[in-house]
């Protein structure tokens, strides 16, 4: 019982953030059709910027600050130069591209600071507090969620209470009308982009620390995970992303804890197949499932 | 634009394709057959495992280019069949130690792994599609770890394979296994294209619901295309590991299937001639990259130049390809 | 009705998808004040001939010019702030949004706040079945609100130039014959200009002053509204009825 009670927490922390990576892939998907598939590499550049910032300077805070900024400036950089011109008479073109910056994105970042992995500190500690003997979270998975939570909120707020929002919302349904409105489409992708790119740089600090530590393939498997969430959760649905990541967060949990750590990533793929099959348009989704 | 894209690439291309096609399969694989042979009796030791090599990229990337190209399904999971492959090819060999019923069994279970996928494959399109295999791709590897017993985790396995016959040296001996592994498959590929199989998946790719009106069964199609190119990444598998003597997880990272999958759309989706200048810049670029990383002294250069110049190289024919992927494969169109 | 004062002044205009064009060389004339319908079967090119006009598609020859500006040069983001608001065919709700998010998005580009507030209160004046759905999505909305959506989003931009795209395509006659009584009742109020497209030639010219007929993206015939409603030989040729 203990030990469930630990999974779960353990579970929902990583769940917060496939939970924030899944919502990163959403946004994008909605504004533009296109599953970002370099989402992974783009988030581990953030993390390496933040890697070289804080060993500079010392201060944990300034690399977390520095990672958010260049995965803003890299989310603009890739949809002004490359995105933009992708054709989308057929969904593969932009997926292939993806493919591509995955594979500059690492060699780059490769070339510039080697293969090897590098352990990357945490601004709190990673032990648990028990609570009656029970040894429940630790200050860094508070953090993870606080984090996490402060993303969801705030995105929440943009796109429900801003005058931004709507327009982001508008460009992405129904982006010939929007414009017919005065609404700059060109800048609200760009925006969009900015801002996933950003939660997913934000996804890269949370669960580097965590994982086997920095290294241009990283994000890899947190990518599959993210991509099975917001597949859980339907690509369409914010509110998708952010349950399907604690799903497969509280599931990756429980096949670790219980079965090993080796089995969990197949434990996502066949979530991930069994909702592709089952329902395509994610568990949550009402509408026909969709499939390009 | 429309107008000058339809009037120059239009009639000149298939044309082209058209007089090739004249040239009967048979004798393109006897004439490669021949120029290999040549090659492995002139070429130093070292330039024939290059040679190889390229024949072991040739024989995946032939499958996959029928299945992306001529059948619109991209796969992001053949680097994860080739590990298939290649630790059936392993296992099998370490304890039969025959080659024939190892490079079979390789085959065999890589096939049935292609009809698993293939089945899901067939439900799902675009970005879900491309998701599903490149989960593939990455977890696949993970298994090692998984079943260590058998597999020995990230160690991987060392294989015993039967010597060359005679005095023939390794090298060439290798290159002659994985030549005939690609000609052959070549060879299948061109002749299976050819007939209805080709018709059928290329009506699927260019409109399924015309396909399907016109008495193409769209799934069973999609399944066979998928477990004819798994079958090749299978035989590929076993010939990397008759290569490299041995299979680690390591050998088949998630790089190895988006390589793939620039390989054959730098050649022009859906040729096999493509998908042969694929598998030979998947051995030459890397080999140049790595000349230039020792000249340039950095260790890190090394693996990874050859990393962003693949990458650029992609996007930059992607973009540059007006309609992306579409102009860039070719018709194939039977006379 | 042509000449120095016309609002909107379409010349020698030729336009399509790929290499051939679907307008031929369209000339148009657009009285500040003047409601002009285009008439023409389906296919005849008049969607294509709006979204010529509003940008979404470029011409490839011809000359665009409103209130003596030439419109080519004016991205399809700033034409509301022009006073040109165009209302596409199937009406345009974003159907993900409520009524009150689709009137808004329509007064968002505007420095007026208040009064984009003032006109929003007035559309749903206006509409009042829209006022009780402000909390509705769009694609919630019968045919008849989403119409009357798509007109008042576009009123919010107090516009002076409106090109609606057959408005009573799937209406009932009753919402129909009230869609066009609030527009000749605009023009009188606020002397707006409508160019009105439809294939419900019956409607559009009984508010119309001047109808102009497009077959296989040509314009065959221009006349005042009633002479055209009494042409019977036109309305066999093109119209179809
Ligand atoms: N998106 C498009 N791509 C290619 N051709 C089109 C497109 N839209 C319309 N057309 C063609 O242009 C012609 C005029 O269409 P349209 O302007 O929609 O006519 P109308 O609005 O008068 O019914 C038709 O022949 C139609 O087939
Ligand atoms: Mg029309």
């Amino acid at each position: 019982m203990d030990r469930f009670v630990y999974l779960t927490f353990d579970g929902l922390s990583r769940g917060a953030v496939y939970a924030a990576f899944a919502l990163a892939l959403v946004l994008i998907w909605r504004a533009a059709r296109i599953v970002n598939f370099a989402q992974g590499a783009m988030a581990v550049a953030a993390v390496y910027v933040a890697y070289s910032v804080t060993d500079a300077t010392g201060s944990y805070w300034l690399g977390f600050v520095a990672a958010i900024v260049f995965g803003l400036l890299l989310g603009v950089a890739v949809e002004k130069t490359v995105m933009r011109f992708v054709d989308h008479s057929s969904p593969l073109n932009g997926v292939v591209v993806a493919l591509g910056l995955v594979l500059i994105v690492q060699g780059v970042l490769g070339i510039l600071f080697g293969n090897e992995y590098r352990p990357i500190e945490t601004p709190f500690r990673r032990d648990a507090f028990e609570v009656g003997g029970i040894a429940l979270l630790s200050r860094y998975d508070v953090f993870v969620f606080a984090a996490v939570g402060a993303v969801v909120v705030a995105l929440t707020l943009l796109f429900t209470r801003t005058a931004v929002g709507l327009r982001m919302r508008a460009a992405a349904f129904a982006p010939d009308v929007s414009r017919l409105l005065g609404v700059p489409v060109g800048g609200m992708l760009t925006l969009g982009w900015a801002l996933a790119a950003a939660v997913g740089s934000l996804a890269g600090m949370l669960v580097v620390p965590t994982e086997l530590g920095l290294h241009p393939t990283a994000m890899d498997v947190v990518f599959v995970s993210a991509f099975t969430a917001a597949v859980v959760g339907g690509l369409d649905s914010p509110i998708g992303a952010v349950t399907g990541g604690l799903v497969v967060g509280l599931l990756l949990s429980y096949v670790s804890g219980y079965l090993g750590a080796t089995v969990a990533p197949m434990a996502v793929l066949f979530l991930l197949v069994a909702v592709l099959l089952g329902r395509p348009g994610g568990l949550f989704s009402h509408s026909k499932a969709r499939l390009a | 634009m429309t107008d000058l894209r339809e009037k120059s690439v239009a009639p000149v291309v298939p044309e082209k394709v058209g007089r090739k096609r004249r040239i009967p399969p048979a004798v393109a694989i006897l004439l490669g057959a021949a120029l290999i042979l040549i090659l492995t009796y002139t070429l130093p030791p070292f330039r024939n495992y290059q040679l190889a090599t390229v024949g072991a990229y040739f024989t995946v990337t032939a499958g996959l280019t029928v299945l992306t190209g001529l059948n619109g399904q991209l796969s992001l999971g053949h680097g994860a069949l080739m590990a298939t492959g290649a630790y059936t090819f392993a296992l099998t060999q370490n304890r039969w130690l025959s080659m024939p019923l190892s490079v079979l069994a390789a085959i065999v279970v890589t096939t049935l792994a292609g009809v698993v996928i293939g089945l899901a494959a067939a439900r799902l399109r675009g970005p879900y599609l491309a998701g599903l295999t490149l989960a593939v791709a990455v977890v696949v590897p993970s298994v090692t770890s998984t079943f260590d017993t058998t597999f020995n985790s990230d160690m991987g396995l060392s294989i015993a394979l039967d010597p060359p016959p005679g005095t023939i040296p390794m090298e060439r001996w290798q290159a002659w296994l994985c030549w005939a592994g690609a000609l052959v498959t070549a060879f299948l590929l061109a002749t299976l294209t050819r007939g209805r199989f080709g018709r059928d998946i290329r009506a699927v790719r260019d409109d399924e619901t015309a396909a399907r009106l016109a008495g193409v069964h769209v799934a069973r199609t999609q399944v066979l295309a998928f477990v004819v190119s798994a079958a090749c990444a299978g035989l590929a598998g076993a010939l990397f590991a008759v290569l490299a003597q041995s299979v680690s997880p390591g050998a088949f990272p998630l790089t190895l299937s988006l390589f793939l999958v620039m390989a054959i759309v730098i050649g022009g989706l859906g040729r096999l001639v493509g998908a042969l200048l694929g598998a030979l810049l998947l051995v030459l670029l890397p080999a140049l990259a790595q000349t230039a990383g020792e000249r340039s002294g950095s260790q890190h250069l090394e693996g990874n130049l050859a990393l962003v110049i693949f990458g650029v190289v992609l996007v930059v024919v992607m973009l540059a390809a007006p309609g992306g992927l579409a102009s860039i494969r070719f018709t194939l169109r039977r006379k | 009705m042509t000449g120095a004062g016309a609002l909107l002044e379409v010349d020698g205009l030729t336009a399509g998808y790929g290499a051939a064009p679907v307008l031929h060389d369209v000339r148009l004339s657009v009285p500040s004040g003047a409601i002009i319908a285009v008439l023409g079967a389906n296919g005849a090119g008049k969607t294509t001939l709006l979204r010529t006009l509003s940008g979404l598609l470029r011409a490839a020859r011809g000359s665009v010019v409103f209130d003596g500006e030439d419109l080519r040069g004016v991205k399809v983001e700033h034409l509301v702030r022009r006073g040109i608001a165009h209302v596409p065919e199937g009406r345009g709700v974003v159907t993900e949004l409520t009524v009150d998010e689709n009137l808004r998005l329509g007064g968002l580009w505007r420095r007026d706040r208040l009064d984009a507030a003032r006109a929003l209160d007035e559309v749903y004046d206006l509409f009042p079945a829209l006022a009780q759905r402000r909390a509705s999505a769009g694609h919630q909305l019968s045919g008849g609100e989403r119409q009357m959506l798509a007109l008042g989003r576009a009123l919010i931009g107090r516009p002076r130039l409106l090109l609606l795209d057959e408005p009573s395509l799937g209406l009932a006659p009753r919402i129909t014959a009230q869609i066009m009584a609030l527009l000749r009742d605009l023009r009188e109020r606020t002397g707006l200009t409508v160019l009105l497209v439809e294939q419900n030639v019956r409607s559009a010219l009984s508010i119309a002053d001047e109808g102009v007929v497009l077959s296989l993206g040509r314009v065959v015939t221009r006349n005042n509204a009633a002479e055209l409603r009494d042409d019977a030989d036109l309305r066999h040729a093109y119209l179809g009825f």
